[in-house]
This record gives structure tokens, sequence and C-alpha cells, in this order.
């Protein structure tokens, strides 16, 4: 059995998960030069979110086509609100602070909104059980792909496409480069920046949330502490693309996705190199490909060099 | 001269300890004097009362009760009236070797029975070392509690005054491959281990006794702990053509594994060990989870006729949590304490070196207790070496095989 396109496909799910959670860390980067260590979080608060709409708010036994809508809208709430509240309270204060002091309440953050979730959410101890689309899984050729699988092959392309074109043509959008490239001089051509930087907390926010439900699907539970992990990884993502660059998150997101599975598959399958391969690894292979690329390409994969702005 | 050091070391500071707490040992002392004629003497209980692992705590409790109120009833030794002091350990070791410490520090307390979590045991069993107070778990299975750190090569036993009724995990890994090769008939097994010390070492020996029985090991990985995507590895072991898969490891990681495999598309079972005997690995993996399969230590006291009578006060008295894991082992774990204050308190009379003295008698234990025959081995091990296979059958997990390994 080839399991080459199956092992692709497995890659490319995970990868699709890691950009939606990217996009949060790249943005927001992009634009104030702040790591949100708390996104990892944000994506996580944003699975609970739709898990309570889902349990508490839908009447018991409301069919998938009408919940996951809810779901996505519910736990897309929470996030952007949470997003948005940190900015709001908890960086936005720090603004004109040393830049350790923002990355140092992110940290807090993240730990804050963990242990609330914890200690507050009914039965948090444990994984909780989110509900699972009704269909699959489908198989094609030799592939075969699980609900979960389909709803974030679906969703990521989408999500990434309107990110695009708003970014692109809309005037927000385009206020946005503007504030990238430089804040200053955007605030002086009129443009709101607070404004533009909420957005952008915002737009993370809910990519997360989308990223989180589609987690939830996949592996048929959440947990409070989920978003570590991911974090990590997707933060890892954003900087091997290109930080700052949207198209450079959702292709690193990929590229890791895809070097963490065929690390597991293949590593060990090479001669010599059966001790160092296997699931135990895979982190360990993508952390190279991470230097590797670092090595070659400081700026990550698309990422343009910019001048460091003193 | 090392050892000289450390042992003067260990000697001043528990001195010390004793010196800062004396008085709460003289208020103590205090109320026994009323009580009248009888000497009262403490059995302490170590284990979860709250939180995570609640449930099979409060059944530790519960059986070490039952057992203090037999030996009372029965006026099992003469003179003496025994009390159980529980302290709650919350799973977590430091909260451990805190109430171990309280407990070494009152001079009534003659034995104590507990923890529930091997990593709690770790913790704990230092303290009642230098206290020379005797500890008897009914619950942990960590091999390196009783035959130290290089249990695999050459076994060597790290404290004298440490005993337990339930058998290590030493035995699980050989006796799921029987098991697996002899019942189930399966003959291509891809394992799988969490690299870590508990997971490894169940996969290690499950992979001895396979292949010893003429099994095949069809492919081999790893996982982090804390890892949920497993898709490339489920693509793996579909590949490999496996009959079966073994994880060791714990449900965490495992409830997650069984789901991704059976989605999928393997049909194929998940046999583990005890880290995966939990109701919430069937609630979260759901009906992947049917077929799936684990080894436990012990046998379950509803299957034993000698637990009947202890099972029927326990639901008399009233007392919470869950005796069907712990239960049974907790009260013969008491009886033994108990038997063996017996031996050395004549008349109520405590002499000064009884707490040494009750740990000579209890490696010399010797009864039928109710579940199954106590005694222990040079290294504080249970002799009654019991192992359960379960099942997951519509949703629950069923004892199907019950059995004595000796690897």
């Amino acid at each position: 059995m080839n399991t080459l396109p199956q092992q692709l496909a497995n890659g490319l799910f995970l990868g699709s998960m890691y950009g939606l959670i990217a996009i949060g860390y790249t943005m927001v980067y992009g634009i104030v030069q702040l790591i949100n260590f708390a996104h990892g979080e944000i994506f996580m608060t944003g699975g609970f979110g739709a898990l309570t709409v889902y349990l508490y708010v839908l009447p018991d036994g409301t069919t998938m086509w009408i919940a996951l809508p809810a779901m996505l809208i519910g736990g897309g709430l929470v996030s952007v609100l949470i997003a948005v509240g940190a900015e709001r309270f908890a960086y936005r204060p720090l603004r004109g602070a040393p830049r350790l002091a923002p990355l140092i309440t992110a940290i807090g953050l993240s730990l804050a909104l963990q242990q609330a979730v914890f200690n507050w959410y009914p039965n948090a101890k444990n994984d909780l059980k989110f509900p699972q689309l009704p269909f699959g899984p489908w198989h094609i050729g030799s592939v075969s792909i699980q609900s979960g699988s389909f709803f974030v092959i679906i969703a990521a392309p989408i999500c990434m496409a309107a990110l695009a074109f708003f970014v692109r043509l809309s005037r927000t959008g385009r206020a946005m480069q503007a504030t990238a490239q430089d804040p200053d001089t955007a605030q002086l051509m009129g443009i709101d920046t607070n404004r533009i930087i909420v957005v952008a907390f915002a737009i993370g926010g809910f990519f997360a949330a989308v990223a989180a439900v589609a987690y939830g699907l996949r592996y048929g539970t959440i947990k409070y502490d989920m978003g570590f992990q991911m974090g990590l990884k997707a933060f890892t993502a954003a900087v091997l693309g290109g930080i700052g660059n949207i198209y450079g998150a959702m292709i690193g997101g990929l590229v890791l996705g895809l070097a963490e599975t065929l690390a597991t598959s293949y590593i060990d399958g090479i001669p010599g190199m059966q001790q160092l391969g296997g699931g135990g690894w895979s982190s360990v292979w993508a952390f190279v490909l991470l230097i590797l690329v670092l090595l070659f390409r400081p700026q990550g994969l698309v990422g343009e060099r910019v001048a460091d702005r003193a | 001269m090392r050892h000289r050091s450390l042992v003067i070391l260990t000697s001043v500071l528990t001195t010390g300890a004793l010196t800062l707490t004396a008085c709460g040992s003289r208020d103590d002392g205090g109320d026994s004097k009323d009580s009248g004629k009888k000497t009262e003497i403490i059995i302490g209980v170590d284990a979860p009362l709250t939180g995570q692992n609640s449930a099979t705590g409060l059944g530790i409790q519960g059986g070490v009760q039952i057992a203090v109120n037999d030996a009372n009833k029965n006026n099992t030794v003469p003179g003496v009236t025994f009390k159980v002091q529980a302290l709650d350990d919350k799973a977590i070791p430091a909260q451990g070797q805190s109430n171990a410490t309280q407990l070494v520090q009152n001079d009534k307390v003659l034995g104590v029975v507990g923890p529930l979590n091997s990593g709690v045991a770790t913790q704990m069993q230092q303290v009642f070392a230098t206290a020379n107070l005797v500890e008897i778990s009914p619950s942990n299975t960590a091999p390196e509690l009783t035959q130290g750190k290089n249990w695999q090569t050459s076994k060597s036993r790290p404290f004298k005054t440490y005993f337990r009724t339930a058998t290590t995990d030493a035995l699980q890994g050989g006796f799921a491959a029987d098991y697996a090769y002899n019942v189930l008939k399966k003959r291509k097994v891809f394992v799988v281990d969490d690299k870590q010390t508990y997971g490894a070492g169940l996969a290690k020996l499950f992979k001895a006794g396979f292949t010893k029985s003429g099994g095949k090991v069809a492919g081999e990985d790893h996982v982090n702990t804390g890892d949920t995507d497993f898709s490339a590895l489920v693509t793996k072991i579909k590949k490999s053509k496996a009959d079966l898969v073994y994880y060791g490891g714990q449900y965490d990681e495992s409830e997650k594994l069984t789901k991704q495999l059976k989605d999928g598309g393997a049909k194929i079972p998940l046999f583990g060990g005890d880290g995966m005997f939990t109701p919430t690995y069937i609630e979260t993996a759901g009906k992947t989870s049917e077929g799936d399969l684990v080894t436990s230590v012990g046998q379950p006291v509803d299957s034993l006729p000698s637990a009947a009578e202890f099972i029927k006060k326990y639901k008399a008295s009233g007392l919470k949590g869950d005796y069907g894991t712990y239960g049974g082992y907790s009260y013969d774990a008491a009886t033994a304490i108990i038997k063996a204050i017996g031996n050395v308190v004549k008349d109520g009379k405590v002499p000064d070196d009884a707490r040494a003295k009750i740990v000579a008698e209890v490696q010399k234990t010797k009864f039928d207790g109710i579940a199954g025959p106590v005694s222990f081995d040079e290294f504080g091990d249970t002799t009654n070496k019991q192992l359960t296979v379960y099942q997951v059958v519509d949703g629950k997990w069923k004892a199907v095989k019950s059995g004595t390994f000796n690897g």
C-alpha cells in the first residue's frame, strides 16, 4: 500500500489548522510588533465557546447542519471578545512601554485564561467531548478523509481567500497595510491606528476560533490546556513562513504540518535513522527544518527583509 | 563515610522537625489519658480524598475504616482501641510528603495505609523510613518503589518500611502478551509507547512476552505526552497490517489514538495497561473504544467470595467512594498492620521501639485476606500476583479474565 498520498493529506489537514492559528500571531506582530503569547489560549477559549453554544444554548439534538454555524459564531464571538479585550486592557496601556513588558503580560494573560477555564468551566479538568459531524469518512483512492478533516480543508481556504481580499481591496485592509509599514506616518495620514489594531486582534481571534472548532471536530475532545502546544506550533509556523506576512503564516503552517507528518512516517525507514524517527521525533524534525530555513532565509519562507525599526 | 554523614544529617533533620512540632504531639497525648484504660492506636491513611482520583482514594479510606471497625469489635488486640486518621494528599506528591511528616510526628500512629499514586509514594517513602514507620500501599504499581531504580537489571530494596498489597507493572506487560497471543489469537502487533518510565516499560515487557510466545512485532513507534494528532501514526499502523495495537502509556493520549485509529479505518483493538483503565477513556473515545482492552493489577472484589461480607459492610456503613478497585486491598493492608501490632503491643503497653518491631512483624505477615493471601517477599511486594484483563463491552469496562502471572 502506498501511504504517501494519505500522509500528504494528513499533513495538509494538520498544517491548515496551524496556519489558521498562525494568522493571529502574524497579523498582530505585523502591526504592533507584539508576540501575543496568549493567542494559544484565545484559540482554546474559542473551542470552549463553541462547545458552550452546543451544550447550553442550542436545544438537545440539534442537527449539526444548524449547530455548526451557530458554534462557529458562538466560538468566534468568545475568541474575538477575549482577543479585543486583551488588546484594550492588557496591551494598549503598555503600548509605549519597553517591548518586554507586553511580552510578559502576554504570558501572564495566557496563564490566567487557562486557569480561569480550568477552574470555572464545568468539568474542565477532563477532556470534554466535542460534537461530531454525522457523516464520513470518505475514501478517495487510497486516501481516507474523516469528517473533521473535511471541515478544515473547506474552512481554511475560504478564510484565507476572504482575508486576502479584505486586506488587498477594502479600505480598512489597506489602512492595515499602511499601519504595518509605518504606524506614525499612517496616523499622520488620518488612519485611526487604534481601530486598525483592534481589527487585527479581532480577525486573529476569529480565525483561532475556526481552528478550535476544526480541532474539536478532528480530535473529538477539547481541553483547557490544548492552546499551549497548538499555540507554540502555530507560532513556529508563523516564524517559518515569515512573521508579519499573512500568506507566510498559511504556507508556514502547511510546511510545518507536512514536515511533522512525513517525519513521523518516513524517517525511521531510512537505514541508520531508525532511532531518530517516528512520532516521538516529529517535533524535533519540524524544528530542525525551522532552524535550517532561518539559517538561509532569516526572514522566513516568504517574508520580506525589513530594516529593523529602531 | 558518605553513608554515615547522610544518616547523621537525616537524624539531625528529623530531630529538629520533631522538636519543632513537639507542642502538637503533647496536645494529642493529653486526650489519651482521658479515654479510659484502653490504649488508643492510630492507623494513618493517606490518599486523594478530594479532586481527581478521589473516588478511588475514598475507597481506600473506607477499606481501612472497616478493617479498624472489625478489629475493635472483635477485640483483635486486647487493651487497644484503633482509630483512623485520614489525610488528603490531593494526588499531589508534595502534599503527600507533608502528610507523611504529620503522621510520623504523632506517636500514636503505628502504621499507615496509602498512598494511591506511585508518584506520591516516591515522596513519602523516605519520611517513613527515617521514622521506622510501616507503610503499606494498596495500589502503587511502579516497580522501582520496592525494587529500586534499576529493577530491570539489578533489584535492590530501597526502603524496608515500605510494603504493598498490589502487584507491580512489571507483570502487566507479560500478562497482556499472554492474553493477546493465546486468547485473542493475535499474531502481528504494532507497539506504541509514550517514552515515559511507565509506558516504555510496559511496552518493552509486552513486546518481550509477545515475541517469546511466537508473535511478530509489525512495527513500533513512540508519541509525546500531550500529543493530539496521531493521523500519521494511524496511517503507518494500517500499512503494517497489524491485527492489534499495544499502547504503553496513559489514557490522555490513548483515548485519542483509538478514536483516530478506528475513524481512520483500522478496525483493530487497542490494548494497554492500567493507565488507560478509567471510565474517562470510554467517555472520551465513545463508540470507538468498544473492544479495547487493558490489564490492571488485582482482581475486582465483586468477583471474590471472600470479600462478600466486606462489600456488605461497606454498603451498610454509608461510606463514600469506590471500594471496587482497591477497597479490598486496603482492608488487607490495614489488617496486616493490626495483626503486626497485636504481636508487639501486649496488654495495651506500647514498647519504646514499637514502630521498628512492627515493621519486622509486617515483613513476616502471612494470612488469608479478603482479596487473597497476604504475605510479602524480600522486597516488600505482595506474593499474591493477581492481574485482570478488562475489555470495553457495551460502553463499560468488563473483567474478562483474572489470573496470576509470574513472568
